[in-house]
Order: structure tokens, then sequence, then C-alpha cells
């Protein structure tokens, strides 16, 4: 496995007060443990507030946890150094929701490029150029484009300078932040079969955040669903159908289906997510829920595996159908 | 079926280095009462140029070059939207015909609570005094499903999440029972689940109180699950249009049929490469010749290249602009 996380708590404090004391925390991650197998594409799914962003910032050592573990090929990478993780950062690279703001608006193409390269120390200036116009003609974009400034390009194309420049150091593992939400619909299109595309010929390993379903479950092999700084369920994506948690469901009826034909069900729940301020007691997800009892209020639900690659937090989770098993 | 809005050949223009392109481009349509239209595009395609010519909001230097619309709210004859005198369209906008924005805290003045603007809005619309303008908006606010709206009417925007915020758009937009709704990507910047509820809650508006809506959005599953009739465009023109099931089932239009094979399926059988249409959205200033969308189509032969298709009919209410029907 290539990247894993162990039982990661993040808080974040919120100062306040005369001498800035810290007044309260921030509960962004609560125990959160996940894998991502070498090859494979994991995606990350909830709203926002869910704590994915943050997840994705400690697996990229960008911020520290409060506690647990990040391991990268085998290292614990948690509290290297910054001068020993140098090395290894090259195995791990970021794509960002918004190539608009990600992108230095004074650098040429090829500067941004070619950046990552001076700061690695690798290979010398000619050395430089060529691998830029590999790189650039495996995203699909021309050697027209290193002269380029960023402005200068579509927000399809920015996205594809984003991926370049995260493939440069040709690394292991991207960790890709929304990186087509911003893209109008048939550009999106054209970014997840080239992050496919890119994911075969280079051996890459992907951890893709998203919250449109449809999109994570197209390019993921495995589903992750979190809710308020908790994983709620892992599923296989081939499976999503039979998910089992209730918010995966109300999760799954709030996508608009592409068919004014189709009569289902809505899960629509109530209210808004509560603040990770001061979560609710017991499951984060019982205020919400329409299967709750007072137990949920009482009772931390652990991620219980309840089928092989499986696994669900939910005390009920005996009383909930599968999805697909929902009357229509 | 009775016209509520007939667009006639709208043309509307934005100078680019001194010469003037259109965002719109002979765009006529209608909308029925009690209907809801859906736009649908991608990003400068011109929707929203669209629906702000409407209440002539279109910000300077962009200028309605040339058009009508007819708004038959008032009397049979009709009056000329575009025509109308600045004092006489003040009347119309957000009485008449009312809008919602995608972005709900840029839409709310930050400093004054949700009640004094939804006041704000009646008082400058209905001669009522304040007493009975607070009673109506406690009254909109409810129907918009805030609970407790008796306390909330004294919140400010900022006290109140993001689906709450649209909530509140939503309500000060139907304060004065206007006869048409214009929602621009009403849940699009929300999370999921509030975007549900969002749509929900129109829907069930459009019911309760028989609204006229148009509803712009670049996302085909919400005008799958809330339109009666659907409007495509592409780079400022109308490229398709069809009853909801129609288009949904029989597209014409290459771009319509690319738009559709491009959006993941969330059941079904995966693993195959996604259809993705080629290129970009072309900017305004350098369209191509001929039919717009003509770069970027799978179909394209050779006389797409000299002129704009028409607008074709082909029946049940569908219109195609591509040569090959």
């Amino acid at each position: 496995m290539l990247l894993q996380a162990k039982n990661i708590t993040k808080k974040f404090p919120i100062k306040g007060g005369f001498f800035g004391r810290t007044v309260g925390h921030v509960h962004a991650l609560n125990d959160v443990s996940l894998t991502v197998e070498s090859g494979k594409t994991v995606g990350l799914v909830g709203e926002s507030g869910c704590g994915k962003t943050t997840l994705a910032r400690i697996a990229m050592r960008l911020i520290d946890p409060t506690s647990g573990e990040i391991n990268f090929d085998g290292k614990d990478i948690t509290t290297l150094s910054e001068r020993k993780l140098r090395p290894l950062r090259r195995g791990f690279q970021m794509i960002f929701q918004d190539p608009y703001s990600s992108l230095n608006p004074r650098m040429t193409v090829g500067q941004i490029l070619t950046e990552p390269l001076q700061v690695h120390k690798i290979a010398n200036g000619k050395k430089h150029r060529e691998q830029v116009f590999g790189i650039l003609d495996k995203v699909g974009l021309s050697p027209a484009a290193f002269h380029k400034y960023p402005h200068q390009f579509s927000g399809g194309q920015r996205q594809r300078i984003g991926i370049a420049r995260a493939l440069m150091l040709y690394p292991k593992l991207i960790i890709a932040d929304e990186p087509v939400s911003a893209l109008d619909v048939s550009v999106q299109a054209q970014i997840i079969n080239l992050l496919e595309k890119l994911q075969n010929e280079m051996k890459l390993t992907y951890l893709f955040i998203a919250h449109d379903l449809k999109v994570v479950r197209h390019i993921s092999q495995k589903i992750i669903v979190m809710y308020l700084g908790r994983i709620m369920e892992e599923i296989d994506s081939e499976d999503l159908s039979q998910a089992r948690h209730p918010y995966t469901h109300a999760l799954l009826s709030a996508v608009p289906i592409p068919d004014p034909n189709l009569k289902r069900e809505k899960i629509i729940l109530s209210g808004d997510p509560p603040s990770p301020i001061n979560p609710p007691s017991g499951c984060v997800f019982h205020t919400r829920c329409p299967y709750a009892q007072q137990i949920c209020k009482e009772k931390v639900p652990p991620l219980d595996e309840i089928k092989p690659n499986h696994r669900v937090a939910c005390l009920l989770v005996d009383q909930v159908k599968p999805f697909s098993e929902l009357k229509k | 079926m009775q016209k509520l809005l007939d667009i006639q050949n709208l043309r509307v223009t934005f100078p680019i280095g001194g010469k003037e392109y259109p965002a719109v481009d002979g765009l006529s349509f209608h909308l029925n009462r009690g209907e809801t239209l859906g736009i649908v595009g991608e990003s400068g395609c011109g929707k929203t140029v669209t629906a702000l010519s409407l209440l002539r909001l279109v910000e300077s230097p962009g200028k309605i070059a040339e058009g009508k619309a007819i708004y038959y709210g008032d009397s049979p004859e009709g009056v000329d939207l575009l025509a109308l005198s600045e004092e006489k369209m003040r009347e119309v906008r957000g009485n008449k015909i009312a809008m919602i924005f995608q972005e709900p805290m840029t839409s709310l003045n930050p400093v004054f609570t949700v009640g004094d603007q939804i006041m704000e809005a009646i008082q400058l619309h209905q001669k009522v005094g304040k007493a009975e303008a607070q009673n109506r908006a406690i009254e909109v606010l409810k129907k918009v499903r805030i609970p407790d709206a008796e306390r909330r009417i004294n919140d400010y925007p900022h006290q109140m999440s993001g689906g709450m915020r649209q909530r509140v758009m939503i309500a000060m937009a139907l304060s004065c029972q206007p006869d048409i709704l214009i929602a621009d990507e009403p849940s699009t910047a929300l999370d999921v689940t509030i975007q549900a509820q969002i749509l929900e809650l129109i829907q069930d508006l459009i019911v309760e109180m028989k609204m006229s809506v148009l509803l712009i959005t670049h996302d085909l599953g919400v005008v799958a699950q809330v339109c009666d009739r659907v409007m495509v465009m592409y780079a400022g023109m109308k490229v398709e249009e069809a009853p909801v099931r129609r288009l949904f089932h029989m597209p014409k239009h290459p771009y319509t049929i690319g738009l559709l094979q491009a959006i993941p399926p969330l059941f079904d059988e995966k693993g195959k490469e996604l259809y993705s249409i080629k290129g970009t959205v072309p900017d305004l200033s350098h369209l191509p010749e001929g039919c717009r969308f003509s770069d970027r189509c799978p179909r394209v032969v050779e006389g797409c290249h000299s002129k704009v298709p028409l607008l074709k009919y082909v029946g049940e209410g569908q219109e195609v602009r591509c040569i090959n029907y």
C-alpha cells in the first residue's frame, strides 16, 4: 500500500479574547484511517466542512495532524523534518480545484513546469526543456504553450497545466482536490479521461477528492464517504448501489439524474450540517439521520466491516437496507 | 397554453478591443404561464446575459442591441420590456419579474438584517406600512420553510448558513408575488444535500404559487428533475429546444447529445472511457465561421463552415439548429 493514514485526528484551535487564548477547537478530523493501494484510485466524498481537504493536506504533510500517523511508501513521514521530507516529496504531488489561483500569473508555463525540477535539483537547463515538452505532450498541450502565460488558456487548459506541474517529478501518488468541479461539463469529461490515461501510462495512484458522486464513482475503485470529520462508509465503487449508511443514501438520492422519467423516492435531509466546533455527541450524523434513535446520541459508532471491503459506521446498520432496495 | 413572455430576436453585445461582439445573438423563445423553462449551456453561452437583459440589468459596456421582450402579464396586448421607460421598468423588476442568483452571500447586504431587506423589497413595490410589511416578510420566510421565522427575521446574513441564505433570497424574490421567477443556478454553489433541499423547495413553490419560472443551469440532472421545457444554448445562440422528455430521449443537436453523454452514470456499468466533446467553448471574439459548434462537432460536414444553420422545427415542439436535420 502506498499511502496509509492511521487514526488521524486534527483539531484547529480557535483563538479569542484579549490575550488570544484558545477558546475552542474545530474538530476537523476525528480518528480517520484510510489506505490507498498502489496503482488504484480512492475517492473521498463529503460536503463542505467534512474534513476531506484537511485530510488531503495532512497526507501531503502541508499541515501536521494533532495525533495519528501518515505512512508513505512504507515510511512513517508524520514527524520527518522538512529537510528529510524533501526528497520524498517528489513522490506525492497535488492538483487543486482552481487552476486560476494555483498557477502564478507572472510565470510562463515553461517556468511553472521547470520550477519543480529546479527545486529538486534535477538535471540541467537543456534536460529541463526536454522534460517539460514531454509532459506537455502527455497532458495534451502543444509545445507552443511553453512561452505562454496561464491567463492565455481556458479553464480546462489551465487544469492541464496544473496536472502537468504535478507530473513533472514523476510522482507515485497524486492527491487531486476537486480537480474538475470548476470546469464545464464538456471539459470535465476530457480531464477525467486524461487523468485515467495518465494513471495507466505512468502507473499513478490517486486520492481523488470531490463532492460529485457520479464523477467519483467513475474514476475510483474505492469510495470513502465522510461527514463532519469522520468516515461514515467505505465501499467498492462497483457496489455503490449497496451502500448502507443513511448519509450515503442521502448523498446518492441528492444526485440529480438526467432522466425526466425517473421516479425515485427522495431522501431529503432536514437542516444543515452541524458546526465542527461543537459536533453532536455519539454519531455525528444523528441530528439529521432519518433512522436515529436514542442510542445514536450516546455511542460513537465504530467503522465496522459488514462485508469484505465494505465498512459502515452506523449502530443501526442491521435495520438499514442497501440503497438499491429502498422503495422507489 | 398562454404566452407570458415572448422574446424576439434578442441581441446583446459586448465590446472587445473596439469591436462589438454578440454574447446573445438573435435569440427568440417564449415562456408560457405556469411552466418552467430550463436554459442550459456552459459558461459563456449567454444564458445569464439573456436573463439579465429581460430585467434590463446588463451592465455596461454590454448593451442590448436589438430585440423585443413582450411581457403579457398585465394586458393581452403586452408591453415590450426592452422599450419601457426606466421608471416603468422599476415597477416590473422585483415586482412582476424577480430573480435569484447563484451566490446568496454576495447578493445579500451584510449590514442589514434579512427582515429589513425583505421588507425593503415589499415596501418599495407595495403601499403597505411597516407592521404589515413585517408580517408579510415573516409569512414569506415561512413559505420558504425557514424554521422559527419570527425570530430569524432579525438575523444578519452572516448568521445563516448557505442554504438558509438561498432560502432568504427566494423569499425576497417571492415577497411581491411575481408572475415570473428567474433562477440563475440557484443550487450550484450549495452542498449536495442542501442543493436537494432547495430544488425540492423550488418545485413545491412552483406548484403552490403557480409560478412561471426561467431556470438557468449547467446541470442537465437539475433540468430533468424540475423543468417542463428546455432550451440549449451554445455561444450565444439557441441550438435546440424541446419538451423535457423529448430532449432527454431524442436529443438531436450534436452538442446536446455530447452534453448528455459526458455525464458519468451513477449506477450503470462503469469502466468505459467517458464521452467528451473535444476542444473548448470558443470565446466571443474567436467564433468559428458558420455553425459555432462546427470546430468541436463530431458530425461536421462541409456545409457547416459556410453559414450558421437555421433553427428547424422537427415536430413535437422540438427545434434544432443543425445542418444534419
